[in-house]
């Protein structure tokens, strides 16, 4: 080994990409990097940034920080998205389109663990962090540190992600990395690498915010709130944790066990000396079925809350809500084999496995029943969240009937790996999650900043998601019925392409949805005078967030809400509810700390450094995380009073506000 | 209920005039898959169609500007219609599982076919044309042992006649999948399974791999060949006439990676080739895992079992070692296939049970009716098959 190869372990000059599209875009993410920087020091942010948010304990906060980082990756991932489908749309009739193999099948590999980990997994844990403590009434989340660490280390996951693309590859083996492929005989260089190390530390935050929130849900609700008095947002939020604490230890020690293949020559899922890929194969799916409704139950939550909200009714069959929630929670970890049908099992096993997939759209039909009868003998306000909800309904209800299609296990034979299958989980993870992700920024927003989404620009927004779901991904439901399978680079037979062409019309009508989004939020921002809100209760709320202001005091409520029904604040407005406006004590709280940036960039660097089998730097860093996490025990500074004149002082500001309100 | 039909009819022909082969399949295992697909779907429909028409409607009726309409914000239960609301996605629920369940047991990949097609039964003792499929690195090897010859991205089968693939994988795994013949299967390294199907239709269907396998994934696609028993023959006697040989050695040039491979034809083919390719031992002097699997049953090798491996210098293409780990290894074949085929003749080998295959204590301790020698002959063989 030289001196070189001692420092960089393989890390050498041949690691930056030579492809000129990842060359343009690097330069452009390095000149945009260049000016926020040096925006942030010109207008001396930096401070502002690390005291107020880095360092911040503040579930809110960290709430917000979570889905900016959702945003951002969403960017990306929809950036791959678009690539594959231009690179789909024109690579036929010999044409090798504009991607190489190498650079395609990075793309495709890219865009579902971005998607799944960095998008929708920040955006969902961001929204609970936000919402759920305000809903029960707490001041913040059990342990408020490990929340930030948890933030942090979801962070650092994606930043090793995004590392791949300018220094070395990223994994060229579809999302979920199956060996052989994955293994270091026919994946050798770093993409699977950094794909084991991303996730692997993204996947650290999750399970310990997954932890955080279960047991914040069990343990701080507001006096009165029993288990059948939670609102059905946190319900469903506290399924998503049992999930979250459940699988995602499985996803880490599966991918353990890849990296010791890969790393030290064991031989779990080699093909030669005992091993057997089908191992990984089962557990993967152990965890990544439960993932699937990880992402989606809290949107069937949001919808919840926005049905009954809009509707100004109180939600149709609370308790079969709640029933259905928890029988899908255990079902969901019952029918992962239906993902592999076609590797060879037994009818008998297929069969099990495709009637409990099944039976696990009879509570998810009870729930979409459940939404209808709220809006029966309701007054349906059509406001966005309402929108996104019914358009929901809508596209839900077709990914759900051609998801149940796939569990038919001869059917599946025939759709599974093809286009068809591509379209099914699109159609409810974009139907269900996106639109409910959309549903819930467009419904919380206020509550968070004080003032209403634009409606116009978010109209936009709306209109380009639906249309542009529907013809991106209608063609590909036709596609799949012509045998067209998945992951394709190059086509022969040209009468396909127009089908891709239309798909990839409907991803650039999204790109418009994702573009109006931006602009919604930007033009919000320069006209919130207008769209302010001092009553903290915009659409007329019926759950515990909606009693405190917009955005609320960083101690949530001065006094501990008291709830006597399940929409505990329409029943405080019901028995008019007087605020508090004396006897206020100094508040416990805790403080920020820079713990947890600091270890998830040690942990960024180990990783790193794993990929790059640079050990020096392994050692060094870990032995770094070891250390300053125990260092970090010792720190007892960790809480602080807010004193009771301030309290006294954002109180009566409040008092004012709502006074100003009724004059 | 007429327009409806004409409406579901309308829409299969569109589908079917932009060539939806899997709604308009030419094998009657696909053919059955389709029916399948098509039931089920009428069958959710019957609960989806009313839903999302109920969607459409409440939310017209029950808007904010509707005053007319009755508003009762505190109507939030009603036994009935949770009864209803449970029980009807249930029944379907119980018909669509009913139906799941025989299906998949009739359409399992691995029974044997009980007719030819929805108008033609099949002999009770019929004998398939046995095709073995090997994917590689990017490309199909099919194997015929009847005939004693192999093609490579090249499939050619009689109309009429039942098809048992059995299918395996050199390093990575695919999915064997003709859209008009029958549902597709995974071929897997080390791993053998299988398919059953039958063309009914003469024609020339597209073949591909449905899994992705690496950089040369989209390349990986042949045609199939469903020929009149005349034109079969015809195929048989030219791919005979092939004076290529696949033997081992043929055979491990032809593993190493390379794409867009045009058909190729071999008039002869090792008889024990693809049974090689599934156990990991067509490099001579590697232990085939079968081997190995019986060696272990009996108690394993023990400690000799440690000595009797041999640096891995070639198995696959790319196959590096790890960076932390030892050098890669593979266990020793006792002798070699040709060593074996000299003392056992063509026969198929017997595999002998030892009487009682529970070990004593721990499995490195041998049956007390066997002999010790065989692991003091290993411990003095030399190392290599070679030198055998």
């Amino acid at each position: 080994m030289t001196l070189t190869e001692f420092i960089f372990g393989r890390l050498d000059w041949n690691a930056i990409p030579y492809d000129p599209i990842v060359q343009l875009t690097f330069v452009a993410v390095a000149l945009g990097g260049i000016a926020l920087v040096g925006a942030l020091t010109y207008f001396k942010l930096w401070g502002y940034l690390w005291n107020e948010w880095f360092t911040s304990v503040d579930h809110k906060k960290i709430g917000i920080m979570y889905m900016i980082l959702g945003l951002v990756m969403l960017l990306r991932g929809f950036a791959d998205a678009i690539m594959m489908r231009v690179q789909q749309a024109i690579a036929f009739n010999g044409s090798e389109g504009y991607l190489n193999a190498h650079h395609y099948d990075q793309i495709f590999t890219a865009h579902g663990v971005i998607m799944i980990f960095f998008v929708a997994m920040p955006w969902v844990t961001g929204l609970m962090n936000y919402v759920v403590p305000l809903q029960i009434g707490a001041r913040d989340v059990s342990f408020p540190f490990l929340n930030n660490f948890s933030f942090w280390m979801t962070a650092g996951g994606a930043i090793i992600t995004m590392i791949s693309l300018f220094i070395g590859e990223y994994g060229q083996t579809g999302w979920l990395a199956f060996p052989p492929l994955s293994g270091i005989g026919a994946s050798p260089y770093v993409g699977v690498d950094y794909y084991i190390w991303g996730l692997q530390v993204a996947g650290v935050g999750t399970t310990l915010s997954g932890i955080n929130l279960l047991v914040t849900i069990i343990k701080m609700r507001a006096p009165g709130m029993t288990m059948m008095k939670m609102p059905i947002f946190t319900w469903t939020s506290l399924c998503t944790n049992v999930l979250i604490v459940a699988s995602f230890p499985v996803l880490t020690v599966v991918l353990v066990l890849l990296s010791l293949d890969r790393y030290v020559g064991t031989n779990f899922f080699t093909n030669d000396l005992g091993g057997n890929p089908m191992m990984y194969v089962n557990l993967i799916w152990i965890w990544g079925h439960p993932e699937v409704y990880i992402l989606i139950l809290p949107l069937f939550g949001v919808f919840s809350e926005v049905v009954s909200t809009f509707t100004g009714k109180r939600l149709f069959g609370y308790t079969s809500m709640v029933y259905a929630t928890v029988v899908i929670t255990v079902l969901s970890y019952l029918v992962w084999l239906h993902h592999f049908f076609t590797m060879g099992s037994g009818a008998s096993v297929n069969s099990f496995f495709g009637i409990t997939t099944m039976i696990i759209s009879i509570p998810t039909g009870a729930k979409i029943f459940n939404w209808l009868f709220t809006m029966y003998k309701g007054r349906i306000r059509f406001e966005l969240p309402m929108m996104w909800t019914v358009a929901f309904m809508l596209t839900f209800t077709v990914g759900g009937m051609t998801g149940v299609l796939l569990a038919v296990p001869p059917a599946d034979f025939v759709l599974h790996n093809s286009l068809f299958l591509i379209a099914h989980f699109h159609n409810v993870i974009i139907g269900g999650v996106v639109f409910g992700l959309f549903a819930a920024i467009n419904f919380w927003w206020p509550k968070a900043f004080g003032f209403k989404l634009d409606p116009f620009w978010g109209k936009v927004s709306f209109w380009g998601w639906v249309v542009g779901f529907w013809v991106a991904f209608t063609p590909l439901y036709v596609l799949g019925l012509m045998g067209v399978t998945r992951r394709l680079r190059t086509f022969d037979d040209p009468s396909l392409q127009i089908w891709f062409q239309i798909a990839a019309v409907g991803a650039g009508i999204i790109a418009i949805g994702i573009g109006a989004f931006l602009i919604q939020i930007a033009v919000s921002i320069w006209k919130r005078d207008q769209l302010r809100d001092f009553t903290g209760d915009p659409w007329g709320g019926r759950t515990l967030e909606w009693a405190t202001s917009s955005p609320p005091p960083d101690y949530n409520f001065a006094f501990t809400p008291v709830a006597h029904d399940v929409d505990a604040w329409h029943d405080m407005k019901a028995r008019n509810y007087q605020r508090p406006t004396a006897g206020f004590a100094e508040i416990h709280m805790p403080r920020g700390t820079g713990a947890g940036v600091i270890l998830s960039a040690l942990a960024v660097i180990c990783g790193f450094a794993l990929v790059w089998y640079i050990w020096w730097l392994a050692a060094l860093s870990f032995i770094g995380i070891v250390g300053y996490a125990i260092y970090h025990t010792f720190d007892n500074d960790r809480d602080y009073y807010i004193p009771v004149d301030e309290v006294i002082e954002t109180e009566r500001k409040r008092e004012a506000q709502l006074a100003s309100l009724k004059a | 209920m007429k327009s409806l039909r004409f409406a579901a009819i309308a829409s299969l022909l569109f589908l079917a005039s932009c060539k939806a082969v899997v709604l308009s399949p030419s094998g009657d295992i696909a053919a059955q898959q389709r029916d399948l697909l098509l039931l089920s779907t009428g069958l959710m429909l019957l609960i989806i169609v009313p839903v999302m028409a109920l969607v459409v409607f409440f939310a017209w009726k029950y808007r904010a500007s509707n005053r007319e309409a009755e508003y009762d914000p505190e109507w939030h239960h009603s036994t009935r219609l949770e009864l209803v609301i449970w029980s009807a996605p249930l029944l379907i629920i119980i018909c669509l599982g009913a139906l799941t369940w025989v299906g998949t047991h009739l359409l399992d990949p691995y029974r044997k076919l009980d007719r030819i097609s929805a108008d033609k039964a099949i002999e009770a003792e019929y004998t398939p044309l046995r095709v073995q499929v090997v994917s590689m690195d990017w490309k199909w090897l099919f194997i015929y042992p009847e005939y004693g010859f192999a093609t490579v991205n090249e499939l050619a089968a009689p109309v009429d006649r039942p098809i048992e693939f059995s299918l395996t994988s050199t390093s990575v795994m695919n999915a064997f999948y003709i859209p008009a013949m029958a549902g597709m299967i995974y071929s897997m390294p080390a791993m053998e399974t299988k398919l059953n199907g039958v063309f009914n239709n003469e024609g020339v269907y597209d073949g591909f791999s449905s899994h992705y396998s690496g950089h040369g994934f989209s390349g990986m696609r042949f045609k199939a060949h469903a020929l009149d028993q005349a034109g079969f023959d015809q195929w048989v006697a030219d791919v005979r006439a092939s004076d290529a040989a696949l033997d081992r050695a043929e055979y491990l040039e032809l593993e190493k990676p390379s794409e867009h491979v045009p058909p190729t034809r071999f008039g002869t083919v090792d008889a024990d080739l693809y049974h090689a390719i599934l156990n990991f031992c067509v490099e001579s002097g590697k232990m085939c895992m079968d081997e190995m699997m019986a060696l272990d049953r009996q108690g394993g090798m023990g400690i000799a079992g440690i000595m009797n491996v041999t640096a891995l210098t070639h198995d696959k293409y790319a196959r590096r070692g790890t960076v932390l780990g030892n050098a890669p290894i593979t266990v020793d074949a006792f002798c070699t296939v040709l060593d074996s085929e000299r003392m056992y003749g063509a026969a198929e080998t017997e595999v002998v049970h030892p009487k009682a295959a529970t070990p004593i204590r721990g499995h490195a301790l041998a049956q007390p009716a066997m002999s010790l020698t065989p692991t003091f002959t290993l411990l003095r063989t030399p190392r290599g098959a070679e030198a055998l």
